[in-house]
């Protein structure tokens, strides 16, 4: 009996020594960053909605800084600021919004003020061709039309009710998706008549979707805040990033995604 | 028990028990994580709000629907491929083990494009003015597409660990197929399909990529203990975990159902896939008694 105990303590030692080294590298959820050389690697942590724009960027700001590699870590911005509170080895952190953001700065683990680099609407995303003919916010409402919005939990969700409350519509939706993508999913197969996504987001969903302005999306403006993060091993590389996103070539390439300016 | 003379054999290395502990470690540790985690103070409240309560009734409900469905469809299929000799039966049965190894997600995209607007049968269905995608019936579906394994190989161990003797017995004291059936065979499979439905109901109780791929979320239509759960994790991490334990308390009870009772499914052997070693012990009246 005595042994046994011996042989369950050595293997309790052994699981603490793995655990130990679990948490000595990169935590889960953050695959892509490697953490080779610090000094010339910059790790940024950016909203799922950024990924065309800051892979992008970050090649630009690459070839303007030799030596130092951008290692890029798209999430959901709430899944990003839990990784980023409990301990994850990032330099920038590229919110969708401001919410999420604020858990950061709360915990005290952003270096300055966030800045508002980007900002992105509504848009309602209809399958290549509209076969429901949406023409307007009004529609959604209407009987018989499959409307697939995010949660209410989830930024996209609030930004939509924000919408209706202001238009005075009430919104049925069939399904209320926990991301855009699965909402932008929904539509592009077909499923849906319709969706309340971003403006980027149809924009990079290319042909397969055909997206109706409508002018209440202004009712709900989603700003992206950029900070450097106080944890960073290379602030220098955190804020030349930064001022890459907010200068000019920063901003041409959001433009181009399809975001509002920031910049305040 | 004859053997019961002799010691039976027991000795185990020392280093494989460490590792068993290790091993037991890995499925225990993040259990006690997540009951450390618990906000025991608002527990109830979390647990008992109208979202999480339409969750977990939705769950059980669509739960024990694909189940029924697994049982339907699967007893059948199990059956074939015990006991049958067709072309290609090998490769049906690896056809059909499939969702096992499958990410759920594939599951719901095979799903979407099979019962969806613009899938293979969506035309039809439409036709029909059948709507499967975004319905409760969605939810079923997708369940039933993982579940379905998980009786067919229960199922199909039992037929074949069981033998076809008594069958055979049956059958040449004049038994037609249909009554050898219901009452030698479906008597002798019945352990093995309760634990197969058992890890059918748990499977589907836990069901969560196809379901959000295939049949969207919706608080009562559509929205399961999974996808509450990680909508939950958005705003409200405290009722996620709440609502995990849930989860975890309803399968642990499912589990102890159909395995921790004394003299209950454990009889049947040491695995799911075990099938059953059991036989009737009023075989020679079963035989007597098929007329």
């Amino acid at each position: 009996m005595k042994r046994g105990v011996t042989t369950a303590v050595a293997a309790l030692v052994l699981a603490a020594g793995l655990a130990g080294c679990a948490g000595s590298s990169a935590p889960a959820g953050s695959a892509g960053t490697s953490s080779d050389d610090a000094a010339t690697t910059l790790t940024v942590f950016a909203a799922a909605s950024l990924k065309s724009s800051f892979t992008e960027l970050a090649e630009t700001f690459e070839a303007q800084h030799p030596g130092t590699r951008v290692s890029l870590s798209f999430a959901g911005s709430s899944d990003l600021a839990t990784q980023i509170t409990q301990g994850a080895p990032a330099d920038v952190f590229a919110s969708a919004d401001t919410k999420n953001m604020d858990k950061v700065t709360v915990a005290g683990l952003a270096e300055g003020e966030p800045r508002v680099f980007a900002t992105n609407t509504l848009a309602i995303a209809v399958p290549a061709g509209n076969p429901a003919r949406v023409t307007g916010f009004q529609d959604l409402a209407r009987d018989g039309l499959r409307l697939v919005t995010c949660a209410k939990q989830v930024p996209c969700g609030a930004a939509a009710a924000t919408v209706a409350d202001k238009a005075g519509v009430t919104l049925r939706p069939v399904s209320e998706e926990n991301a855009v993508t699965d909402v932008l999913g929904k539509v592009t197969s077909g499923e849906a008549d319709a969706g309340l996504v971003y403006v980027t987001d149809v924009k990079s969903a290319g042909g397969r979707v055909d997206s109706i302005p409508f002018p209440e999306a202004g009712a709900a403006v989603n700003r992206y805040p950029i900070a450097a993060l106080s944890g960073a091993k290379n602030q220098e590389a955190a804020k030349a990033f930064i001022n890459l996103v907010l200068g000019s070539d920063g901003q041409q390439v959001l433009a181009k995604a399809g975001f509002g300016a920031g910049g305040q | 028990m004859k053997l019961r003379a002799r010691q039976p054999y027991t000795g185990i290395p020392r280093w494989v028990s460490g590792l068993a502990v290790l091993s037991a470690l890995v499925v225990v540790l993040p259990l006690a994580a997540i009951v450390a985690r618990v906000n025991w103070a608002n527990f109830i409240p979390l647990v008992t709000s109208e979202s999480a309560l339409d969750a977990l009734g939705l769950s059980l409900r669509t739960s024990a629907a694909s189940t029924l469905l697994c049982i339907v469809l699967g007893v059948p299929l199990a059956l074939v491929l015990a006991r049958g000799s067709f072309p290609f039966q090998r490769l049906l049965r690896s056809l059909v083990l499939l969702p096992l190894v499958l990410p759920p997600v594939v599951g719901g995209l095979a799903l979407l494009y099979t019962f969806g607007r613009q899938g293979l049968l969506g035309g039809a269905l439409q036709v029909l003015g059948i709507q499967i995608a975004f319905s409760t019936t969605a939810v079923v579906l997708a369940q039933t597409f993982v579940a379905l394994p998980f009786l067919v190989v229960s199922l199909e161990g039992a037929l074949r660990i069981g033998g076809q003797k008594y069958e055979a017995v049956a059958a040449t004291l004049g038994a037609p197929p249909g009554v050898v059936f219901r009452r030698v065979t479906l008597p002798l499979i019945l352990p093995g399909l309760a634990s197969g439905a058992v890890l059918s109901f748990a499977r589907s109780l836990g069901e969560f990529g196809a379901t959000l791929t295939f049949a969207g979320s919706l608080q009562g239509v559509t929205r399961t203990l999974p996808l509450e759960i990680y909508l939950q994790r958005e705003t409200d991490p405290d009722a996620a975990v709440a609502l995990s334990l849930v989860l975890v308390a309803v399968a642990v009870a499912v589990v102890a159902l159909a395995y921790g009772r004394p003299g209950g499914l454990q009889r049947q052997g040491p695995a799911p896939w075990g099938g059953s070693s059991r036989r009737p012990t009023t075989a020679g009246a079963a035989g007597g008694r098929v007329r």
